[in-house]
């Protein structure tokens, strides 16, 4: 992309998580980087203008769980659609998890998703596995992931049950700075489970998934991030149990940051009284008392993240009995729209902590540039309509999948423009819906 | 009167007039098995497809049966969904219905939400004969049609439902329904078989046998399954007799007017001896007569019949 190219963002509320500003200014970017946060006296000869009254301009936002299905099922996302998704949704940076085929569990697959995320339209950052061929067995060759460009190591999805192998990941990840991400499931209190267990699986008569799966699991990789000193991330906390682990681990100074998804904080177990297949996920939707917990620990700090555990699957995938479905739903396109609506619509959080949880949080996790807005730094820039009410419609998606549970779903607050490196890489036309 | 529903897909959320509208129905339709020319045009030129993708000879029969009696066209279909790749075979089903001009769809499936699914597809009336552990209400509508033959009025009835609760969409089916129509259940089973939180659907609960029968009029015996064993929920199936087996000495001091049942097939020696199910408490036969006169009776209320 070119990069001698000039942008000036102006008039609108420049909002910057991690250093608390927050003032109605002009933005002027050149050379991918910003030049300057303030007023514009002299704009550059040739600069592009771009209008941001009554808009919010805010650090890119960045999604740090994310499944892009290449390689592998490049029938349901490709890095590059994924990457449009993402734009579309408001994101310039997305970390991609390991679960492909192959599995990214070595220099070479690394190498590739790289490669691709070079032509594609916003930042694609690889998590690399713990263990080879994700199979929990021998740790990956972890130095060899990171070099190539990994940026942090998970298993996601088969959560490494051996309790010795994960301390020695946590050991090892250690040495080169990087978070080791966790799915946090007993795989045998999960068994054949489909929903969460409670009531509403009992009547339902499908096979429950206990709140406990996640929770031993959440203790145990707790007790062996605070023995070894390494840094853990738990990924998509869905209970109210897993969420007071968390808080008194963070109370007593345990390296542990966690993560939120959009659905678990929307919404409940009730949605899968339809056996709609797009409300079967892992972790499952909980229980109303789970959503509120997960709220609270977002805005007290317990929860350091959302991401959207973008999990595309073909219509041919989804459409069949609830057993037999695949778990997981597409998220890049609604995120913010629910961080806006759900979170900062009911006043659980103010803006500021809300985009924190999409910004310099996930930035200063995973040690990746952006996350920030400051003179001299990259220019990856979200600028957001607050108050835009719209519909959220599946068939409008640049990702390859529609499977969302939030099919015609009225939100508030939509981003307008994604901005990486300076280039304008997506703009939401006045009428697109 | 008809029926409130397009569906008939469980008995959660049925009201009490639906229910009782289709056991009176049921009772009609019983007068005419006991004709000697069992048989009546009321479904004449509607088609029914019997979709079965779990073995079940018995609901399949009943449904059959009762399809014949009512002179509609009929078609089955059935294959062990085990036997074939999953998801699959539903939706081509869904294409099939559409492409033959279907107007009742009975489904047996051993995956919970399956019927649901179809009724989101298809234009057809949809009648669940059964998916996974959900529900199964017309076993639960003729198990009720039975009650209220012999008692008049389920208002009031202590019905203690025996066995394998979490696997059981007869359980589920019929503690709704019963508890629509006023009766007191209770269930019975050992802890690792009975689903969390089942008190919130207004059942007692018990693990011990003996204090589950204190009082019953009606024990409604579930059909064990010994794969039980194997995924760890019992620890044998010898263990299983001695504790929940509904034998004579455990009925010592039932009351006089006693009712068992069992949706069938029976495990006789496991969850009952045979001494009980083929004795005078026992209207386990009762029920499989009933069963054809339910279901001739939710097929003509679901094909758009009223009376
Ligand atoms: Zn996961």
């Amino acid at each position: 992309m070119s990069k001698a190219k000039s942008l000036w963002i102006k008039s609108g509320r420049v909002l910057d998580p991690g250093s608390g500003f927050d003032k109605v200014a002009d933005v002027l970017i050149r050379n991918g980087r910003i030049v300057s946060i303030g007023a514009v006296k002299k704009p550059p000869v040739g600069v592009e203008l771009f209008e941001a009254r009554g808009k919010l301009v805010v650090p890119g936002l960045i999604d740090m769980h994310v499944h892009l299905r290449e390689p592998g099922r490049e029938d349901e996302e490709t890095i590059f659609t994924g990457a449009q998704a993402a734009a579309a949704g408001g994101f310039t940076a997305i970390i991609c998890m390991p679960n492909t085929n192959p599995p990214i569990d070595n220099q070479e697959t690394v190498q590739f998703v790289c490669q691709k995320a070079e032509e594609a339209p916003v930042k694609v950052y690889p998590v690399g596995a713990i263990t080879r061929g994700r199979q929990g067995q021998e740790l990956a060759e972890v130095a060899d992931l990171v070099a190539a460009g990994a940026v942090a190591i998970s298993d996601d999805g088969d959560p490494v049950r051996n309790s010795e192998i994960f301390r020695r990941a946590l050991e090892y990840a250690s040495m080169f700075h990087i978070p080791v991400i966790s799915h946090c499931e007993d795989i045998d209190l999960r068994g054949p489970g489909v929903m969460n267990e409670s009531y509403v699986s009992t009547i339902l008569g499908l096979k429950g998934i206990p709140a406990i799966a996640e929770e031993v699991a959440v203790a145990r990789d707790i007790a062996i991030a605070e023995f070894t000193g390494g840094r853990l991330h738990i990924a998509h906390v869905s209970t109210a149990g897993a969420v007071e682990l968390i808080r008194e681990a963070k109370r007593r100074g345990v390296q542990v940051s966690a993560e939120v998804t959009p659905h678990h904080f929307s919404l409940t177990e009730e949605a899968v009284r339809t056996f709609d297949t797009n409300t079967k996920m892992n972790p499952p939707l909980r229980a109303e008392a789970d959503l509120q917990a997960l709220r609270s620990g977002l805005a007290d700090g317990t929860i350091d993240c959302v991401a959207s555990d973008h999990a595309p699957h073909s219509s041919e995938e989804k459409e069949m009995e609830f057993d037999a479905a695949p778990f997981g739903i597409v998220g890049l396109e609604t995120s913010l729209g629910l961080v806006l609506t759900e979170l900062v619509g009911t006043g659980f959080l103010t803006l500021s902590e809300a985009l924190a949880k999409l910004t310099v949080n996930p930035a200063r996790i995973l040690g990746i540039e952006g996350g920030a807005l400051s003179e001299g730094g990259v220019a990856d820039l979200t600028i957001i309509d607050p108050e835009v009410r719209w519909a959220v419609d599946c068939q409008s998606f640049r990702s390859k999948s529609q499977n969302t549970p939030f099919e015609g779903w009225e939100l508030t607050g939509r981003s307008v423009a994604t901005i990486v490196g300076g280039e304008i890489v997506y703009g939401r036309q006045e009428d697109e819906n | 009167m008809a029926l409130k529903s397009k569906h008939l897909l469980g008995l959660e959320g049925v009201n009490r007039e639906d229910i009782q509208l289709m056991l009176d129905t049921a009772a009609s339709f019983k007068e005419i098995l006991e004709r000697p020319i069992k048989i009546v045009p009321a479904l004449r030129g509607i088609t029914v497809a019997n979709l079965f993708f779990e073995p079940s000879t018995r609901t399949r029969f009943s449904f059959e049966l009762a399809e014949k009696r009512l002179s509609a066209d009929s078609v089955s279909f059935s294959k062990d969904s085990s036997s074939v790749r999953k998801g699959e075979t539903l939706k081509d089903t869904v294409r099939n219905i559409e492409a033959m001009r279907v107007d009742l769809v009975v489904i047996r499936h051993s995956a919970a939400g399956a019927p649901h699914f179809l009724a989101r597809c298809v234009d057809a009336s949809v009648i669940n004969a059964g998916d996974g552990a959900h529900e199964h209400p017309t076993q639960a509508l003729l198990d009720m049609m039975t009650l209220r033959e012999k008692y008049g009025s389920l208002e009031g009835l202590r019905v203690v439902i025996v066995g394998d609760i979490a696997h059981s969409r007869v359980a589920r089916s019929n503690i709704w329904g019963l508890n629509t129509l006023g009766a007191s259940v209770a269930v019975c089973g050992p802890k690792t078989l009975i689903p969390l939180d089942v008190e919130q659907l207004g059942v007692d609960v018990y693990v011990h046998l003996d204090d589950a029968l204190e009082g019953a009029d009606v024990i409604n015996v579930l059909r064990l399954q010994f794969e039980r064993q194997t995924q760890g929920l019992l620890p044998s199936v010898r263990e299983y007799i001695r504790q929940y087996c509904i034998t004579t000495e455990r009925l010592a001091d039932a009351k006089e007017n006693l009712t068992i049942m069992h949706p069938g097939p029976i495990n006789r020696g496991v969850e009952i001896t045979q001494e009980v199910a083929d004795g005078p408490y026992s209207v386990i036969l009762d029920q499989v007569t009933n069963g054809v006169a339910v279901r001739m009776a939710a097929l003509f209320l679901l094909s758009g019949g009223g009376v």
